[in-house]
């Protein structure tokens, strides 16, 4: 039996050790919250604009109208950030970049983020030392061929020559299915898709390969569309997505659940129009966490409190986008693997909580 | 101080300097590189390649390693070198006897043409070549037939392949044979012209060669011909696009040499009743040659930089297949346009010391 003191002080001891404990718990609860922006989002404050890695010109990715404003998905990525971040969704810088020297350029610091319809690969990961945030267009490599030619299946092109863009994946993908296929397909290498395209119709090869979200937007761009078809086989998996360079865990993050909120908005059923609304009426705490209503999400992001509205109010959720970029009165290419996993795609946005 | 002594000081310091500003850079690359968790090393040349080459004169197969892949386009380049070389000298010295010829016609076509071509970018010209070759030839199906195992389409021309041992041996011997023979041909006191011996020769050594050979013909099978060589448009349109553009400066060099030939030379030689055909070959144009030969070497050195161009219509070069696909494959950004550099280096100095050995010979000769 424990006489009365002892037992006083041993309560009064754990007491105090609680309460050391509760005061070192929200301690490291606040470091968590109040966690500081990261080199590049510090970086991209102060200069004001976000400097943003995008392709030469692929219609539904990025492309320049006869006012030279771009458009695409990849462009509505680099606005939703922009906002996000800075926001503004104009004050991004765009940079050009081909398919041979995007990374070297990213590498070098030039731009923040790659958003180049580029594929997320093992070697990009580890020997570029880049990371690979997220992946905002499932394709795969397709074909573009002449109707005339009479094939309907990529195994059938046996013999055939392909035109294609040097410094990617197409000419390794091709070769590989070449091996595992049996079929010998000859592939001729351009720098610039124009001049591949242009041999093309010209006759000096049977079809052009890249990945389909291309294909689709190469054809519109041929004299007589209609004498080419994008064959429903491909032979590749290519996960577009965003490029950053490596060693900058809160840039990740922020690019990261920037695209996750995107996402969230189409399953959530939040949109560019109804935002703003949503955020005022809606009793779904998702929703509410979401837009900024509750919780502290910016703040654990370096972020203020709305950073995912703004992004939505840019270009919609993604599946406006898409419909924008790809859907019927665009590209016209089915959403397929690009739905959400709610509706046979691949799209799974992780809970924001 | 001496003067000397300052001169070598300075000189010190002028290479510890030089050499510091380099240890700095490379310093620079290797910490960065470093920092950002990527790799260093040239151990990837021996890593499988896996993508194809579409024209090879050495042996290629995607299972080949990026080493042999490096050798593979770097012959290309070569060859492709070689034949613009060889055009633009052609082409240059035509349009050169054209605008100095007095015929008003051929001059003024001739001034025209230089004036068109050097002053339009050499890009484009490859380009407008490359579709303008493209349209002229026929479709596949259409394809005009030589013979019967002879074909030209817009894939290519078609050849048929001779193989087997015998063919080896002689074709090989008998090039080996004419190329030595034409080397040594005046150090061994022939007396006759070596171009009225020699063309015969290899012709009929590689006739016979021929008769021993296996012949393999192209045919048109599924979407396309199989069997055979292919020699693909791209490389036309890269030699008519490089050597035509370089053929005007290479004009203009030799109308500055033969204009450099001091007016006597011809005056010496018409009094000594020789024909203007003959003054030019046989007196003004071997004096030229000796105030030629450094501005053509520039010329040279050029064209083997510019067959880089082939890279923008399809022709497999050093730069699209190394510093294109295999940089992007590997990743290796700073290894691969090192070896390119590399390559390009090598070429040019060896290119540069053949016609500099050249232009000391004929320079002993002279005066």
């Amino acid at each position: 039996m424990i006489s009365l003191p002892a037992r006083a002080l041993r309560a009064g001891r754990l007491a105090l050790a609680a309460g050391a404990a509760m005061i070192f718990a929200t301690a490291v609860a606040h470091a968590q919250v109040s966690a500081p922006p990261g080199p590049t989002v510090e970086a991209i404050k102060k200069r004001g604009a976000l400097n943003c890695g995008i392709d030469t010109g692929v219609p539904g990715f990025a492309f320049q109208d006869n006012k030279g404003v771009w458009h695409g998905i990849d462009i509505d990525y680099c606005r939703a950030i922009a906002a996000a971040v800075l926001g503004d969704p104009d004050k991004v810088k765009y940079t050009g970049t081909t398919a041979a020297a995007r990374f070297t350029i990213l590498q070098a610091g030039e731009i923040d983020i790659l958003i180049r319809d580029s594929t997320l690969t093992f070697t990009r990961s580890t020997v570029l030392g880049l990371d690979e945030v997220a992946v905002n267009f499932y394709a795969g490599q397709g074909f573009l061929v002449r109707r005339s030619v009479g094939v309907t299946k990529a195994s059938e092109l046996q013999g055939a020559t392909i035109c294609m863009v040097t410094g990617a994946t197409l000419e390794l993908n091709i070769a590989d299915f070449a091996r595992s296929t049996g079929a010998k397909i000859g592939s001729l290498l351009f720098d610039k898709p124009e001049e591949a395209i242009a041999a093309m119709e010209a006759g000096r090869c049977d079809g052009y390969t890249d990945d389909t979200g291309s294909l689709a937007g190469m054809r519109s761009t041929l004299k007589k569309p209609d004498d080419w078809f994008v064959m429903p086989e491909v032979i590749s998996k290519e996960p577009l997505g965003l490029h950053i360079r490596a060693g900058d865990p809160r840039w990740q993050k922020v690019v990261f659940w920037i695209d996750n909120a995107l996402k969230s908005a189409e399953e959530f059923g939040v949109t560019k129009a109804n935002a703003d609304q949503m955020k005022a009426t809606s009793k779904d705490p998702f929703i509410l966490r979401l837009l900024g209503a509750e919780g502290d999400t910016g703040k654990a992001l370096g972020l203020d409190e709305v950073w995912a509205l703004r992004a939505i109010k840019v270009a919609g959720n993604y599946g406006e986008m898409y419909e924008t970029h790809f859907g019927p009165k665009a590209l016209n290419l089915p959403r397929g693997l690009n739905n959400l996993y709610t509706k046979g795609g691949l799209h799974y946005p992780l809970p924001i909580r | 101080m001496t003067g000397k002594g300052r001169a070598l000081a300075w000189q010190a310091v002028a290479v510890v300097s030089a050499t510091a500003v380099v240890l700095y850079f490379s310093y620079n690359v290797v910490t960065n590189l470093a920092v950002r968790g990527i790799q260093f090393g040239f151990g990837f040349l021996w890593a499988k390649a896996g993508f194809d080459i579409p024209f090879h004169l050495v042996e290629w197969d995607v299972n080949f390693s990026y080493g042999r892949a490096l050798w593979v386009a770097g012959v290309n380049t070569l060859f492709a070198s070689a034949i613009c070389i060889a055009l633009a000298s052609v082409l240059g010295l035509t349009l050169a006897l054209m605008r100095l010829s007095g015929n008003l016609l051929a001059a003024g076509t001739s001034r025209a043409l230089i004036e068109v071509i050097r002053n339009t970018p050499q890009l484009l010209q490859i380009v407008f070549f490359y579709f303008a070759v493209l349209q002229a030839l026929p479709p596949m199906r259409q394809s005009v037939t030589i013979g019967t195992s002879v074909f030209l389409n817009v894939r290519g021309l078609y050849l048929p392949e001779a193989s087997g041992l015998a063919w080896d041996w002689i074709s090989g011997l008998t090039m080996a044979g004419v190329l030595v023979a034409a080397v040594v041909w005046r150090w061994a006191g022939m007396v006759v012209p070596r171009l009225l011996v020699l063309p015969p020769v290899l012709i009929a050594g590689l006739v016979l060669a021929g008769f021993t050979a296996q012949w393999d013909a192209p045919a048109l099978k599924g979407v396309n011909f199989v069997g055979g060589v292919r020699i693909p448009p791209e490389i036309l349109a890269l030699a008519l696009g490089v050597s035509i553009y370089t053929s005007a400066f290479i004009a203009e060099n030799v109308r500055a040499s033969i204009q450099g030939v001091h007016r006597g030379q011809t005056e010496a030689a018409f009094s000594l009743g020789l024909t203007p055909g003959r003054t030019m070959a046989l007196v003004v144009l071997p004096q030229a040659l000796r105030l030629l030969i450094p501005p053509l070497t520039s010329q040279y050195l050029n064209i083997i930089k510019s067959t880089t161009l082939g890279a923008a219509i399809a022709y497999p070069e050093i730069l699209q297949i190394f510093a294109r696909t295999v940089l992007n494959q590997s990743g290796r950004a700073i290894e691969v346009m090192t070896l390119v550099l590399g390559v390009f280096l090598v070429v040019n100095l060896i290119a540069s010391a053949g016609m500099n050995a050249w232009n000391r010979r004929l320079t002993l000769q002279g005066r």
